[in-house]
């Protein structure tokens, strides 16, 4: 008898231990988020105000603002998903609607996209500068940039989409096609809008990461701090402005503070949204049901 | 569940035929990508794969573009340190993290926790740059001198993973059958004897798998490390010397390379995509052991 | 609703394209300089350029950083209508025509905290070297000195090289920085390190209150009074290069940028003006 209440009580200890060892591993995540958290916000609370988002950079961006900076990552983030998104939700759909996912090609496609997501940031930039700059003879523009980002965003679109399309009930396929509906419509009308939820989380998941890229945008969309007046004009991104304005401007610290807290708070609004957007879907998926 | 005031049961074979080759375009061109990026690295590094042979990265004296001289190993033992290091940290924390969203938590800290880990992956990788030249080099220098260094990288890197391998592990602890925690429950198993004895066996897979994709990106990041690390080309003898990243050798000398030297960055390129690669050949029997 | 986005989609496309298709000839009609090059020419180049915008309409000066390798490249291959070079041309630069805008100087800079007020020209080339690796040695306090280099290609490292007759092999670097701020930065940083950047970007934070400071090389303070009047060694010119002789906008905006009307943007930067010196 007092054998098993030792190992218990042993056991008890441990137990008690790994709590404690887990709680404080999670504190101490949460402790670095809030260290990252203040330090941006102390540092750029006062340089920002509503001059700071429409201004444009003066002074090699120590003064001013970011109004032509925001405008160029907007440009960019629009050309990448013009392209990948229909190019993105097209492959997925093929992927779970037409092809067996054991077949030849969708195997191979499926190898080639989980490949293309492993391929680190830096690497798409020096394809980039390579194939669209150099080789397409587009140069240093928001185009090629916008162009570099779609190819990076393409496996998360390609994942989401063909995932939110496979977990749509087989019923709806057999219900289409017993109403004699061609695949065509029964894919545009009925499954897709079914997979929105997912497309919707993939299409924002593809913004985040957009935003935030930088090594692939350094040799594509180049440095250009000013008012992109086409797409063939280079333009300055605000997670390049923040890496410039940090390594290569003396005196830009407070400038590079309120810049990385207005990304921040760009992806923490794209964040909130996603989730809202996800919720209410799957709410009203329930009601019409 | 209807969408359109069109007319939707119109068969007609000749657009389900139409439809299914622009799809098939679609996924062609999606599919060559891989190819094409894998293409022009190979073209762009030709040049300083015919000057320079191969063996000369690996045992010219030292990486001296100016002075032709090539060597890429000490790039290659910075990126495996940092990378290396960043995984040691990150794996333990990130796995607590998931241990303690799935079972010690209550919900609602549970969800306040998920929600920080998100909002960690979302940080952009150059603001983890700047936080860490700002805060975290500073600090290490009064350590040790001069500051930036393999440590600075290896937390910066740590900060940046732990997300993929919290989240990944919570997924994986999430997708094993309740049945089994229930019965350990009925037996009378401690928590930790049941997290220990049943849950992580069960999810062992999806966590090496989420561990290795955290290491794909550790050896790929780029700006974060470029900021913090010193990028002194040479191999570390402490964890407070400088050292350079193959990516962050890519960033820093690009924009000022020309013919060799350009080819040679390429090169750095290659090597890197074919690391990862390799990574995630690893990788991917575990992600479809899972799924069977 | 698929078929309402796809419309959607198809305006938004068609506006976008048409955007970019519709400023094209607007952008053949107004006029577009490219100027790549020099990090240290970079910001004055911009500045230079958004002041001749406004007074010609039309024209667009368009300026990438890079380095001054990349400067003399784009200019030859024309990927660019004007390189940035911040030292004179090479004897197998010839090709190209340099344009001086400005003069510069190479200062070394310690941290103001830093008792050593100078160093021979022998113990900064030992203390490159690793031939002496603790301030004590050169009458300072006794710390590991925290050497910063500069990264391969830039000009700033070819001239401080050429002046202490070094090869980049022989250095022995513990930070290896870009461009002059990150260097500035890491000597504020860290009290034990040396570091060499240009003069007007260390005059620039030193005159905002950064604690920096600039080391007197051969006896002769690193002041852009002492650029301007001649007398500092290691002084460079800012050139901007091209491949031929300038005609129509590249010469308007060359003449503009060795003019009068940007003497006070030189200045600002901490530059000595061409004709001044």
């Amino acid at each position: 008898m007092p054998e098993t209440v030792s190992v218990k009580s042993a056991g008890v200890h441990r137990d008690r231990f790994a709590q404690l060892t887990v709680c404080i591993a999670a504190f101490l995540v949460c402790a670095a988020f809030v260290w990252i958290l203040s330090d941006l916000v102390r540092g750029g609370m006062a340089h920002l105000s509503w001059n700071f988002l429409f201004d444009a950079p003066r002074d090699a961006g120590r003064a001013g603002g970011i109004g032509p900076i925001l405008v160029s990552t907007v440009l960019v983030l629009l050309v990448a998903l013009t392209v990948a998104l229909p190019l993105g939700w097209m492959t997925a759909a093929l992927l779970a609607e037409y092809v067996s996912a054991d077949g030849t090609f969708g195997s191979a496609a499926r190898y080639s996209l989980q490949m293309l997501a492993a391929v680190p940031s830096i690497v798409f930039g020096l394809f980039g500068n390579a194939f669209f700059s150099i080789y397409l003879g587009m140069g240093f523009s928001i185009l090629s940039g916008g162009l570099t980002l779609a190819c990076m965003l393409l496996p998360i679109l390609v994942s989401t989409g063909e995932a939110g399309l496979r977990a749509v009930p087989d019923a709806y396929r057999l219900s289409a096609a017993a109403l004699g509906m061609s695949r065509k419509a029964t894919l545009l009308h009925l499954l897709l809008p079914a997979a929105a939820p997912s497309l919707a989380a993939g299409l924002l998941l593809g913004i985040g990461r957009a935003i935030a890229e930088t090594a692939a945008l350094l040799f594509t969309s180049g440095y250009v701090d000013r008012m992109p007046g086409s797409l063939l004009d280079s333009g300055r991104t605000l997670a390049i402005h923040i890496f410039d304005l940090s390594m290569n401007v003396s005196g830009g610290d407070a400038s590079a503070h309120a810049s990385a807290l207005v990304l921040i708070t760009a992806l923490l609004l794209i964040n909130i949204a996603a989730i809202r957007l996800t919720a209410g879907w799957q709410r009203r998926k329930i009601v019409s049901e | 569940m209807i969408w359109s005031r069109h007319n939707i049961s119109s068969p007609s074979a000749s657009a389900d035929a139409r439809m299914l080759w622009l799809l098939r375009g679609a996924a062609g061109t999606a599919t060559a990508l891989v190819l094409l990026i894998f293409l022009f690295l190979l073209v762009e590094s030709w040049p300083a794969l015919r000057h320079i042979s191969i063996g000369r990265f690996l045992i010219d004296p030292s990486w001296n573009p100016g002075e032709s001289m090539y060597k890429l190993t000490p790039m290659l033992s910075g990126t495996l340190y940092a990378a290396g290091g960043a995984l040691l940290l990150a794996t333990p924390l990130g796995i607590a993290s998931a241990l303690f969203i799935a079972y010690y938590a209550s919900p609602r800290s549970a969800s306040i926790y998920t929600r920080v880990v998100e909002l960690l992956a979302g940080i952009p990788s150059v603001v983890y740059g700047f936080w860490g030249l700002t805060t975290l080099v500073p600090l290490i220098n009064q350590l040790h001198p001069p500051g930036a260094s393999l440590l600075a990288g290896i937390l910066v890197l740590t900060l940046m993973i732990l997300p993929t391998i919290a989240l990944t592990a919570h997924a994986a602890l999430f997708s094993v059958p309740p049945d089994y925690l229930r019965s350990a429950a009925a037996l009378g198993i401690s928590r930790w004897g049941m997290i220990r004895g049943v849950a992580l066996p069960a999810a062992k897979t999806g966590i090496a798998a989420g561990i290795i994709l955290a290491a794909g990106r550790a050896i790929g990041e780029t700006m974060a490390v470029l900021m913090v690390t010193g990028n002194v080309v040479q191999h570390a003898a402490s964890l407070f010397d400088p050292i350079r990243t193959l990516a962050a050798n890519i960033a820093l000398e690009m924009p000022y390379a020309t013919g060799d030297h350009r080819a040679a960055l390429f090169v750095s390129g290659l090597t890197l995509m074919l690391l990862v690669m390799m990574l995630w050949s690893l990788a991917a029997p575990l992600g479809r052991n899972r799924d069977a | 609703m698929k078929i309402i986005s796809a419309i959607h989609y198809m305006i938004f496309t068609a506006v976008l394209l048409s955007g970019s298709g519709w400023s094209q000839p607007v952008n053949a009609a107004s006029q577009k300089l490219v100027l790549t090059g020099a990090s240290t020419i970079a910001p004055l180049a911009t500045e230079i350029g958004r002041r001749f915008e406004s007074q010609h309409s039309g024209t667009r000066i368009d300026v990438q950083t890079g380095g001054s390798a990349r400067g003399i490249n784009d200019a030859r291959n024309g990927t660019a209508d004007i390189g940035m070079v911040s030292r004179p041309l090479k004897p197998q630069e010839q090709d190209l025509q340099a344009h001086t805008i400005a003069w510069d100087g190479v200062g070394i800079i310690l941290h103001a905290s830093n008792p050593v007020a100078a160093l021979s020209r022998q113990q900064i080339a030992d203390i490159y070297t690793g031939k002496i690796d603790n301030w004590k040695t050169v009458g300072g306090r006794d710390a590991p000195i925290a050497v910063v280099n500069k990264a391969e290609g830039r000009s700033t490292l070819e001239l401080f090289l050429a002046y202490f007759q070094l090869k980049n092999s022989d250095i022995r670097p513990h930070v290896i920085i870009g461009d002059n701020a990150q260097g500035i930065k890491t000597v504020v940083g860290n009290p034990n390190a040396v570091g060499y950047v240009s003069i007007g970007a260390a005059e620039y934070e030193a005159g905002h209150g950064v604690p920096i400071k600039l080391l007197p090389l051969d006896g002769i303070a690193a002041t852009v009074a002492n650029v301007r009047n001649g007398t500092f060694p290691l002084s460079r010119p800012l050139n901007l290069v091209t491949r031929a002789p300038p005609e129509g906008l590249s010469r308007e905006f060359i003449d503009f940028t060795r003019s009068k009307q940007v003497y006070d943007l030189v200045e600002a930067q901490y530059f000595v003006p061409v004709s001044v010196r």
